[in-house]
């Protein structure tokens, strides 16, 4: 499988009044036509990630080190007009809130036909034709009427397409999804899942989607990267980390989902609360917080440990794990 | 942690005035609608924010209310509260009718709440120690006593109160904050409690341990939950019994097995079908029900689920269902396919039809 995008040894640190290390060495690649799940709790660095690889953190307060390269080019190198080229074509994003980023002041249909003028160089009717043609794919009902809507004039569930459409209308190779059902309703939610494993197929996409919600992971990511504290303590495949994960912080927070829990009977929680993410971690983040810990969780930072094909794991337990 | 328990004051309890058997909450017909101003030569319209619903509360029972985004649940809450006026409706607390036989003031006592955005209800400006002894002052507490009891409680919802005690509420984490919220609702001796999205907006793993904290409050303090939620399996966890709303409306009400085994309504099953799968190896292959939820505004008439249901027949958009029983153990539909001899084709065989 080729690698449309690989990440190695990234480290995000914002600085202004107090420093954040947002993201410490994160590698991560991801294959054509692979739906990369990012899981984690709020602060653990997944939509800092994202926007890292569409470049769209303020620069003057990040400080980013490390490769990241998208079909071999250095986006961490590009300058603004490489940037916007790169941005909408190659890859695209969409928002937890398509209020927020949709324009309010202009029409969906408006909308996406700038984006395809911009990028494609074809005229404003052709690019109406493509706004069409979009709102079509994503099952807006009475598309002709809504191209013509402002994004205050639909509901959640209509705006949510209509940012889909507008980000896959120059057929984007990668498409980045931070949380985008999360604000829903459920019963808009799963259409909105089920609408995008269909046009990640029909389009030959890859995605990375960031969620806190393990179920969401579970309808549409084929494999899974679990981070904490800036970094990822395991990947494997959706299948592997559900059904056996290995890193304790993964083995926690699937236990901590209720699902099918009984009445009267006790939650399973991981004890405290994340680190502050004031310092760059020197030893385990998540070993104050382990059942398992071990002296040397403590002194040092331990190994991201290959515990299979295409599964690793950040923690000494791995390390048991691959030496048997 | 004993010792202390018993040199701690704490306000008495309102008095248990009807018994095991009356129930400790009984809402009957609650009604808001909100007026929506028409444009220039449009209608004045009207929000049907809750409309005509109907429930009780027995004593040391939870009851889940679970729903979409607009449809009353929320609403609901802030009535009970009298967080804002009701258009119609009666509130009955222990068998006194709020604002006859039960002043607010001493429903305070009896009712408090605990709200989604826990950084929004509380004083910026005030410790946590100061937030939580805030309510027992206003009810006659001293000073000094307020704050020991402040700090007691603070160690009943897992905060050291030396840690803790005076910081602001900036200070601390989400899921810390929920818990002063829990301490601060718990600090009137209420028997019953709202909790309105109180879990929603932590993280999983902090969530599960505010669920296990409420458990453990409950039994401690005798407690009566009224647990409202869009997470289904939190409701399922926590709920004994469990009212679904639409658009306003409740349309489904039972014991939370009962609704989750053998949902009646078509939007009660809608919703848990859509729950997010389990299983990696079986996902979900067909959305349950297609479109967005209806605005509150003016929504459809009779049964307002009629334009997203897919066994809808004229029948539905003609004459409104009522909510009706469907066993002996309290669970109810307002819907025509669960009502013998309404008419409805799926309807099952009615004695009178």
């Amino acid at each position: 499988m080729t690698k449309l995008v690989e990440i190695s040894g990234l480290n995000i640190r914002f600085t202004g009044e107090r420093t954040v290390y947002a993201v410490n060495d994160l590698s991560l690649s991801l294959g054509d036509g692979e739906v990369l799940g990012l899981l984690g709790e709020s602060g653990s660095g997944k939509s800092v990630t994202l926007r890292a690889l569409m470049r769209l953190l303020p620069k003057k307060r990040t400080q980013i080190t490390g490769k990241v390269n998208v079909m071999g080019q250095d986006v961490l190198a590009m300058n603004d007009d490489q940037l916007s080229s790169f941005r909408g074509q190659t890859v695209s994003m969409i928002f937890q809130e398509p209020a927020l980023a949709l324009d309010p002041v202009y029409t969906i249909g408006a909308q996406i036909a700038e984006s395809v003028v911009r990028h494609e160089g074809k005229s404003y009717a052709e690019g109406r034709a493509r706004a069409l043609e979009m709102l079509e794919v994503v099952r807006i009902p009475s598309a002709k009427r809504r191209l013509d809507a402002y994004p205050h004039e639909m509901s959640g569930g209509m705006r949510q397409r209509a940012m889909i459409a507008l980000a896959l209308a120059c057929r984007p190779k990668i498409l980045l999804a931070d949380e985008p059902t999360t604000a829903l309703d459920a019963t808009v939610q799963i259409q909105i899942l089920l609408l995008l494993r269909e046009l990640q197929r029909e389009f030959g996409m890859s995605v990375i989607f960031v969620t806190h919600d393990i179920g969401v992971a579970i309808e549409i990511c084929d494999r899974v990267a679990v981070m904490y504290a800036g970094q990822i303590v395991e990947q494997g495949t959706l299948r592997d980390i559900v059904r056996s994960p290995v890193h304790p912080y993964a083995k926690g927070l699937l236990a901590s989902t209720i699902h099918g829990a009984k009445r009267g009977q006790r939650l399973e929680t991981i004890p405290g609360t994340p680190p502050s993410l004031a310092e760059k971690p020197h030893n385990c983040s998540f070993a104050p917080r382990c059942k398992l810990a071990q002296p040397r969780c403590v002194e040092q930072l331990p190994a991201n440990v290959e515990v299979g094909p295409g599964r690793a794991a950040r923690c000494v337990l791995a390390e048991q794990m691959a030496a048997t | 942690m004993t010792e202390t328990a018993t040199s701690v004051e704490m306000l008495e309890p309102v008095e248990d005035v009807g018994g095991v058997a009356q129930p400790l909450l009984q809402v009957n017909g609650l009604t808001k609608h909100f007026p929506v101003r028409g444009g220039l030569f449009t209608a004045k319209r009207t929000v049907r924010a809750v409309d005509n619903v109907t429930f009780s509360v027995a004593k040391g029972e939870t009851v889940g209310i679970v729903g979409e985004s607009g449809c009353g649940k929320s609403t609901t809450a802030r009535l009970l509260m009298h967080l804002m006026p009701r258009d119609d409706g009666d509130i009955i607390y222990d068998g006194m009718t709020v604002g006859q036989a039960l002043s607010l003031r001493e429903l305070r006592r009896g009712m408090q709440m605990v709200f989604q955005d826990s950084y929004a209800s509380l004083n910026p400006r005030l410790t946590i120690e100061e937030s939580i002894a805030f309510g027992p002052k206003v009810h006659g507490m001293a000073d000094g006593t307020a704050r020991a009891l402040a700090r007691e409680l603070l160690g009943k919802v897992g905060l050291r109160p030396e840690n803790f005690a005076n910081r602001y509420p900036h200070e601390i984490s989400g899921g810390q904050r929920q818990r002063v919220n829990i301490a601060r609702a718990l600090a009137l001796s209420p028997r019953l409690v709202i909790l309105d999205e109180a879990v929603s907006a932590l993280d999983k793993s902090v969530e599960a341990q505010v669920l296990n904290l409420l458990d453990d409050l409950k039994r401690e303090f005798g407690l009566t939950y009224l647990f409202i939620s869009h997470d289904l399996n939190v409701v399922r966890y926590i709920s004994d019994r469990v009212l679904v709303m639409y658009l306003g409306e409740v349309v489904e009400l039972g014991p939370v097995d009962q609704v989750w085994d053998a949902p009646a309504h078509p939007y009660t099953r809608a919703l848990l079908a859509a729950m997010p799968s389990s299983d990696p190896d079986r996902r979900t292959e067909e959305p349950p029900i297609t479109g967005d939820p209806p605005n509150p505004i003016d929504p459809p008439s009779e049964c307002r689920f009629h334009t997203r249901c897919p066994f809808a027949e004229p029948l539905c958009a003609n004459a409104t269902p009522k909510l009706t029983a469907l066993d002996r153990m309290g669970h109810e539909a307002a819907c025509y396919m669960a009502i013998p001899g309404s008419g409805h084709s799926r309807a099952p065989a009615g004695e009178t039809a």
